[in-house]
């Protein structure tokens, strides 16, 4: 494939070319770029880097070029993907804009949606947040109850949103709503994009337990949004909600791949500083064996994932194997953090401040931060559900 | 690395798979055990298998076979796992062909390999002494007699060995490990009745004089080649338990639909439904680490011997996951003989100590990768 080799050089050249020095470094959480009108860029090259890649539509490699994507096949994506996380490069936007809202609109939105919404959020100019959670509809999300009522050209909306991630750094909120409450609950759900200017849009930071404050609860009182920000039909919002979950699932799944990226410390490696070696073995042999199982798990999961990637490149459809890759990632990435503590012993324990190196405090949070895996985008508990009806046909 | 099979191999799976269903159920391996069959498989179908090219595809296409590979052979393996058919298939047409063709010099392979490729001759590897697998731990001994050699010692856990027409015989020497090629009447053989019906001796060796013709690869330089024949082992095993755990869960899983308490299906509560899902997963996941470790045996990849521990390792736990959960969901009826479900249990106990254990897995990973 004379074609896919030529791509690979030039791809391989031009990021050589563009990718700023200071973006080929590890990626501290608190320097991931998400975008928005409210963005802060701590190091200049952050936005420099961004614009390079948005530029070429590479923020959103396989999406169509009319609307700014990279319009990319899947084999060039990946080829991509590939040499940028040879040359350790960071990945220039992240959001869900990105990862949900986009993939929706390019299948259900209308031409002006798409003309309208995507081409910023390839651009990083709009951030996008998700109304999805209520405080009375978590995994039994279908009965989540923001009321959107029709008056002429506009829905009148009131409600409750929670774990909308970052919605105090977000411009926009795409959300699920109530538009029939009298047909069954998966029958009378809408889903609507709603701007976050109008002061009736309201959210509020909750802090976690890993101290930060990601999550928020927001809250919608008689904000007016016009109809034409209805995508799908009126009351069938839920195939796209489950649609985009699937997205959203893909995203979270794939956790356990990026922290394998180039830049992480390998948990071996942290299990002979602390655990000490002996003949370039880690010494603990208890502790040993516990890294090598997981290990091997992960890799026997990369594996996996790969299978699934070949199968769909030899144009299979998408088989069961999707349906585990979120519970399987997530319960991966919370054993990996539960192994990194293990092995530091008293150094992770640590919250903050003196007598913690900066990696052994970054841990101890991204430990807490895993924990959030198995819960959001639909928990462990609703992805075995899943896996049980859907693939294995067990009965209700 | 191919993940997914070719179309040759997808048809010699959808052979073989037919070829198990149809002339090898459960209940041929319930008969040989009820029978106390003194061979313990059925020769007949021993031929048969042959005839379909099975006992040639890791023998090279001058020598009489077809080099189809591991990842054709893994293919007949995990269908033989469904039906948990008794056979030869890694005794001989994975450790028999794979030592001799290649340790055996051409008058070897000229005299051995012929009755192998055509399902006459079974092979066997004495190899294990102690209480689990240990190829690094042989105490055997063969000592120099004139041109030849005198083997003293004894073996274990020598699948196949009652009845083996050759045996291949690991021993140490003056600098190492030297294999050597022993007929299977000049030693003293105690059959082992295995708790899985599965066929495996006791061998003494009492002064048994071999000829210099007798030794299998170089004098001392043995421990090699059994480390790359017992890799092709170790994956051929993973793909026949994979076969097993596989078809233990899919019974399971249509049991869970059909026994019916409380009125309704068992399928229905919660928590066996998360347990099947937990399997299902580990299933594939076992799958996609068999695929990788015979792909890379075939290819001779650098990481193939990490894969290869990682699929026994998944393999080890997964079929015990599969057994132990398939005895357990069928409730009384799995704990009876009459039932089925009983027989893959036993096995996955006998095919987790088979050629490495988890420990052995994870610490050969380990190694391999550095720490």
């Amino acid at each position: 494939m004379p074609a896919l080799t030529t791509f690979r050089a030039e791809t391989r050249a031009w990021l050589e070319e563009n990718c700023p020095p200071a973006m080929r470094t590890f990626m501290p959480e608190n320097e991931q770029v998400a975008g928005g009108k409210r963005a802060e860029y701590i190091r200049p090259e952050q936005k420099q880097w961004l614009d390079r890649m948005a530029a070429k539509g590479w923020t959103a490699p396989t999406w169509p070029r009319q609307y700014g994507g990279g319009g990319l096949s899947n084999e060039e994506a990946l080829i991509l993907e590939e040499e940028m996380q040879d040359l350790g490069c960071r990945i220039p936007l992240r959001g869900m804009g990105l990862s949900m809202l986009g993939p929706v609109l390019l299948e259900y939105g209308t031409e002006e949606q798409r003309q309208t919404h995507i081409p910023p959020i390839v651009r990083g100019d709009i951030r996008w947040c998700q109304g999805y959670s209520e405080p009375e509809a978590g995994s039994d999300l279908a009965s989540l109850r923001t009321r959107a009522v029709l008056q002429g050209e506009h829905f009148l909306v009131n409600g409750h949103k929670i774990w909308t991630s970052n919605a105090h750094l977000s411009d926009w909120i795409f959300c699920l709503v109530r538009t029939d409450p009298t047909a069954k609950k998966h029958e009378g759900i809408s889903f609507l994009l709603i701007d976050m200017d109008d002061p009736g849009v309201r959210p509020r930071p909750i802090r976690l337990i890993s101290g930060a404050s990601v999550f928020c609860e927001t809250f919608i009182e008689n904000v007016r949004v016009p109809a034409g920000n209805l995508v799908g039909p009126l009351n069938k919002g839920w195939t796209i909600a489950k649609r985009l979950l699937e997205h959203e699932r893909k995203g979270i799944g794939g956790i356990a791949a990026r922290n394998a990226a180039k830049f992480e410390i390998p948990l071996e490696a942290v299990a002979k500083q602390f655990a000490g070696e002996t003949n370039g073995r880690i010494a603990d042999p208890i502790l040993r064996d516990r890294v090598a199982a997981y290990s091997m798990d992960a890799h026997a999961f990369q594996l996996t994932r790969r299978r699934a990637a070949e199968e769909a490149e030899a144009g299979a459809p998408p088989g069961p194997l999707s349906a585990m890759f979120k519970l399987q990632g997530t319960e991966l990435n919370k054993r990996r953090y539960e192994m990194l503590l293990e092995a530091e012993g008293f150094q992770g324990l640590g919250w903050e401040g003196e007598g913690f190196t900066p990696d052994e405090l970054r841990f101890t949070r991204e430990w807490l931060r895993s924990k959030a895996n198995s819960i959001e985008g639909g928990t462990s508990e609703v992805q075995l559900n899943i896996i049980a009806k859907r693939v294995l046909g067990l009965p209700d | 690395m191919a993940l997914i099979l070719s179309s040759e191999a997808q048809m010699v799976r959808d052979t073989a798979l037919d070829f198990f269903r149809e002339r090898s159920p459960i209940t041929a391996l319930r008969k040989l055990r009820d029978d106390n069959d003194p061979v313990g498989f059925s020769r007949d179908l021993w031929r048969q298998m042959a005839e379909l090219g099975w006992t040639g595809f890791l023998v090279a296409e001058d020598d009489g076979g077809s080099a189809f590979g591991m990842t054709g052979l893994a293919q007949v393996m995990e269908a033989a796992g469904r039906t948990l058919a008794a056979t030869p298939l890694l005794s001989t047409a994975l450790l028999g062909a794979s030592l001799l063709s290649l340790g055996g010099t051409d008058d070897q392979k000229a005299e051995y390999l012929p009755p192998l490729l055509a399902g006459e001759h079974i092979f066997a590897l004495a190899l294990e002494e102690g209480s689990r697998h240990a190829p690094n731990q042989i105490a055997l001994k063969a000592e120099r007699d004139g041109a030849g050699y005198r083997l003293n010692g004894q073996k274990t856990f020598v699948l196949d060995g009652h009845i083996a027409d050759i045996l291949i015989v690991a021993a140490r020497t003056a600098g190492g490990i030297t294999l050597f090629l022993v007929p299977g009447e000049s030693t003293m053989r105690t059959r082992l009745t295995m708790v899985d019906s599965r066929n495996a001796a006791l061998v003494r060796l009492d002064n048994v004089a071999v000829g210099p013709e007798a030794i299998l690869g170089h004098v001392d330089r043995g421990a090699d080649l059994l480390d790359t024949v017992l890799d092709r082992a170790r994956a051929g095993l993973s793909a026949e338990m994979l076969g097993s755990a596989n078809e233990a869960f899919d019974r399971t899983v249509q049991y869970l639909k059909d026994r019916k308490q409380f009125g309704v299906a068992i399928g229905s509560f919660q928590a066996l439904k998360h347990r099947a899902a937990q399997m299902f997963c580990e299933v594939e996941i076992t799958r996609s680490a068999v695929l990788a470790a015979v792909a890379a045996l075939d290819q001779n990849s650098n990481d193939a011997a990490a894969l290869v521990a990682l699929a026994k390792a998944k393999a080890n736990e997964t079929f015990y996951l599969c057994g132990n959960e398939g005895v357990q969901m069928h409730g009384g009826i799995g704990m009876t003989d009459e039932h089925e479900i009983g027989f893959f249990m036993k096995r996955s106990r006998v095919a987790q100590a088979s050629f490495s254990d988890t420990r052995f897995c994870r610490d050969r990973y380990a190694v391999l990768m550095g720490y």
